[in-house]
């Protein structure tokens, strides 16, 4: 006890008993893999967010007070403005290093919205929503809508023209809501659009709500991982029971260090290289002017494409009073469908699939092929939407007519995703067969033999274990199966009609499927000779009819 | 194990699946054997981290030496050193921190059991317990007036929060005032930005001209009345105008009025197709017919744009005969009540 480090350590043990949780995390193991990282550039983005944001709020004056410029900009002198307006352009012109805070700022808004949206792509396709990580899944899913929310509540606070037309295209949608629009609009903006409350109360929301939200729904998701331990890929030696990587303490204290301010480092090249948002060139809101080509920010655009999509037809009038489906369907309902499907998938699958075990090895996506198909369609809608909320840019760079464009997407919306269902799921059980194949008959050789009797074979060279595990070492998922109507005494049982619903969906996802080789149909693949395939190793083996128990997985063969 | 039964054919009995072979072999890295590679490595991390230091002391002196200036070129020049300052500054750390994790410290993956998360039963029966226990002492099982009084209060109590919220938060909450604009018989047509009344010999066929009523920077709050108020003028050639039944009266000689407030969601209908006398607005693309009454015939929008009725007075000006004869801008459940 005598260097200063022992001392400190002692001393900060005695007061509170930290040693204890030292010896718990510190050699703590976490699984290695790129897409791991996806959920930690969301994380670092949001503390870049953090710090840069703090800069500004010592700049920045949440007023809609009015006054006049008197600034170095010369294109906006004498022009009257917002506070909040005119403090962007002193962050810009005369902070030094404030442009800097503030791009670095709009930057790293971006990337977070965008990580989080490919690491929840990464958890949906690997199945790591599955039981025990639910519900972190749901955390997950309100840190995306935070996300939104702490985007657009910022988007619109310089108050300038591009941003108040988004929040002119807000109240639009807000008072398209039947019976209480009107009371939205006025509870939103503190009267009539636009007001003088609604930037200090965007900035309360966006500087205290929204990241106080964020950073304690982070933590929780943190400490959900922990608890849980993190999930891992498939591989040799790897199981739902253990977990291998590398220890907390040195190597990820120095990754996951490192990789902080390498996130921070290209946020920050960015900022320095490519401008964003110059508000300076846009003017101060007014309600009058707009610029062509005007698109919000990248994760707000499936929403504008949307509204642009929606033929006006649909509003009616019923009893006087107007209900505006233009506006509802794609701006409420549209929304709500795909965000509804995201936050209750792990539900719905962990219902059609019927198991209730931990999972924490990985889906390897082709495995899954419904999820993966479901997954890819979702993905393509939203693609269709970004393209339509990005038409009239598709128009004057490629000189289309704008009309074709619109109509176009109106029938891709809908075409679109199901095509990329259809074919993402064929290509997932064409990848299964072609595992089997290689387990069953191993990598090609490109050597050919002819045998005495003149017959050619072609020498296949077969897998070693650590690269068949990898294609053996998942579970067969069979759909669920109903149990009879009547019980041995021929009563109607309670629930059967329930029990068909749920097996209706079961076989919805895993009808179509390709099991993993059996060690029987490697051996029979090797003892009968390379072309002599077994039954189960054709496309006959896809439609294995299940057992006949109870609504139970079918998971011990039949 | 009724696996059996199928794979009776099958000269022997196998296992249903199959095992895992534990971690694959470790590949040492060039740096564990070869000391000269390590000492690079090492080498190499040490000049991550001085890269760092030099990016800190550009961005400093980057600082001191580029003010923004007066000019977007200025600006950005200021922009474009601190931020390479600072993007050095933080990669030299990351880099060289990532890559000291990566070739010198250990590559030897360890393994660590994982414990199911549950309880154990005999846990879940002392929660069970304690929980009873505490049930018990407080007796809420059996004084249900008591659980009905607290879950009141509790329920209760929000509102002396929510009422003054609510009540303050909207204003007003004078929602009627979506169907009126500033606009009455007499007041002049002016110029936007500059407030200049329009006399209708100046106003070109083909010409577009975004209109503000005459006074609005005099009233309380010139923008929400300019929001809704806002309106673009336009002349056309009469025999392209189609006159609505009912408004012949609401045009002067070819120059019409229309809200600028798109029926969609209220963007500004800004940009004018002259050929083809369209008004498209460029947030969502809806396409009003201004010779044919503003009518939609492309887009998301349902409703024509509302017709300002004008006429001139007795010195030439134009001036609107009324306020819109219909609430401008955006959908809204109460908009025909």
């Amino acid at each position: 006890m005598t260097s200063p480090a022992a001392a400190t350590a002692d001393y900060l043990d005695q007061r509170t008993g930290i040693g204890g949780a030292v010896k718990e995390f510190a050699r703590k193991v976490f699984p290695d893999h790129w897409s791991f990282l996806l959920g930690e550039i969301a994380l670092y983005s949001f503390v870049t967010l953090l710090i840069s944001g703090t800069f500004l709020t010592m700049f920045f004056v949440p007023s809609m007070t009015e006054v006049t410029y008197h600034g170095p900009w010369a294109s906006l002198q004498g022009t009257r403005m917002s506070e909040a307006f005119a403090s962007t352009l002193r962050l810009s012109f005369e902070v030094r290093g404030g442009l800097l805070m503030r791009q670095v700022h709009h930057w790293a808004a971006l990337i977070f919205m965008a990580s989080i949206v490919t690491h929840m792509m990464r958890v949906f396709f690997t199945g790591a929503f599955r039981k025990p990580r639910e519900l972190n899944w749901v955390v997950g899913f309100t840190l995306l809508l935070l996300g939104l929310a702490a985007g657009f509540s910022g988007y619109s606070l310089p108050d300038d023209v591009l941003s108040g037309n988004g929040l002119r295209i807000s109240d639009g949608v807000l008072r398209a809501v039947p019976i209480i629009g009107t009371y939205g609009s006025y509870f939103l903006f503190g009267g009539e659009f636009p007001g003088e409350a609604l930037i200090p109360r965007l900035f309360t929301v966006h500087i205290l709500l929204v990241p106080g939200l964020i950073l304690a729904l982070v933590g929780l998701h943190l400490f959900m991982v922990v608890l849980a331990k993190h999930t891992q890929y498939p591989g040799s030696g790897r199981s739902d029971r253990n977990v291998v990587g590398f220890p907390l303490f040195p190597v990820y204290v120095a990754k996951a260090g490192g990789f902080f301010f390498m996130v921070f480092g290209v946020i920050a090249l960015m900022a320095a290289t490519m401008q964003i948002n110059p508000v300076w060139n846009y003017g101060p809101y007014d309600p009058s002017p707009v610029s062509a080509g005007s698109q919000p920010d990248w994760y707000m655009l499936f929403l504008d494409g949307a509204l642009r999509l929606m033929p006006g037809g649909a509003e009616f009038v019923v009893g006087g009073f107007t209900v505006p489906l233009n506006i509802l369907i794609p701006a409420m309902v549209v929304p709500g469908v795909l965000f509804g499907v995201l936050a209750t998938y792990p539900f719905i699958e962990a219902y059609a699939t019927g198991d209730r075990r931990e999972h924490h090895v990985l889906d390897r996506p082709r495995n899954r092929p419904f999820r993966t198909a479901l997954g890819v369609s979702l993905l393509v809608a939203f693609f269709v939407l970004v393209l339509a909320g990005s038409n009239d840019l598709i128009a004057t760079h490629f000189h289309l007519s704008i009309n074709d464009i619109t109509w176009v997407l109106r029938f891709a919306l809908f075409l679109a995703p199901a095509a990329a269902f259809v074919v993402t799921k064929r290509m997932c059980l064409a990848l299964q067969r072609r595992d089997r194949e290689l387990v069953l008959h191993g990598h090609e050789h490109a050597t050919i033999l002819r045998t005495q009797s003149g017959e050619y074979i072609e020498v296949h060279q077969p897998l070693n274990e650590h690269e068949r595990w990898i294609r053996v070492q998942h579970d067969p998922i069979r759909p669920l199966q109903v149990a009879p109507a009547q019980d041995s005494r021929g009563v109607r049982r309670k629930g059967y009609a329930a029990d068909v619903r749920r097996a209706k969906l079961s076989r919805l996802f895993y009808a179509d499927r390709v099991e993993p080789v059996t060690p029987a149909e490697l051996a029979a693949a090797h003892s009968h000779g390379e072309h002599d395939a077994l039954p189960g190793a054709t496309a006959q083996h896809e439609l294995v009819p299940g057992g006949h128990g109870a609504l139970v997985a079918d998971e011990d063969g039949h | 194990m009724s696996d059996d039964l199928e794979l009776a054919s099958t000269s022997q009995a196998q296992p249903d699946r199959f095992e895992d072979p534990g971690l694959p072999p470790h590949t040492p890295r060039r740096g564990d054997l070869d000391p000269k590679a390590n000492k690079v490595s090492e080498r190499i991390v040490v000049a991550l981290f001085t890269i760092s230091i030099l990016g800190t002391i550009a961005m400093i002196a980057a600082y001191f030496a580029l003010p923004p200036g007066q000019t977007a070129a200025t600006m950005q020049r200021s922009n474009l050193a601190m931020g390479l300052g600072l993007a050095f500054a933080l990669l030299g750390i990351g880099t060289g921190a990532v890559h000291w994790a990566k070739s010198l410290m250990s590559d030897h993956e360890v393994s660590e059991q994982r414990h199911e998360l549950r309880s154990s039963d005999e846990v879940r029966a002392e929660a069970v317990a304690a929980l009873k226990e505490g049930a018990e002492d407080s007796a809420i099982g059996r004084r249900t007036v008591l659980k009905g009084a607290v879950a009141t209060s509790l329920a209760l109590f929000p509102l002396t929060i929510a009422v003054p919220l609510i009540g303050n938060v909207g204003g007003d909450w004078d929602v009627a005032k979506f169907k009126h604009t500033m606009w009455k018989k007499g007041t002049r047509l002016t110029t936007d930005p500059l407030g200049r009344p329009i006399k209708a010999a100046d106003v070109t066929i083909g010409s577009i001209t975004s209109v503000m009523p005459e006074g609005i920077e005099q009233t309380a709050h010139p923008l929400d009345e300019k929001a809704k108020a806002v309106v673009v003028l336009l002349r056309l050639d009469p025999r392209d105008l189609k006159i609505q039944p009912g408004r012949e009266d609401w045009q002067y000689d070819g120059i019409v009025a229309y809200s600028k407030i798109c029926t969609h969601v209220g963007c500004p209908v800004a940009l004018y197709e002259q050929q083809t006398h369209h008004l498209l607005c460029p947030c969502h693309q809806s396409t009003f017919d201004v010779a044919d009454g503003a009518k939609v015939v492309f887009g998301p929008a349902k409703r024509a744009l509302p017709q300002l009725p004008i006429t001139v007075d007795s010195d030439g000006y134009l001036v609107a005969s009324s306020d819109f004869t219909e609430p401008v801008g955006p959908s809204f459940w109460e908009r025909l009540r």
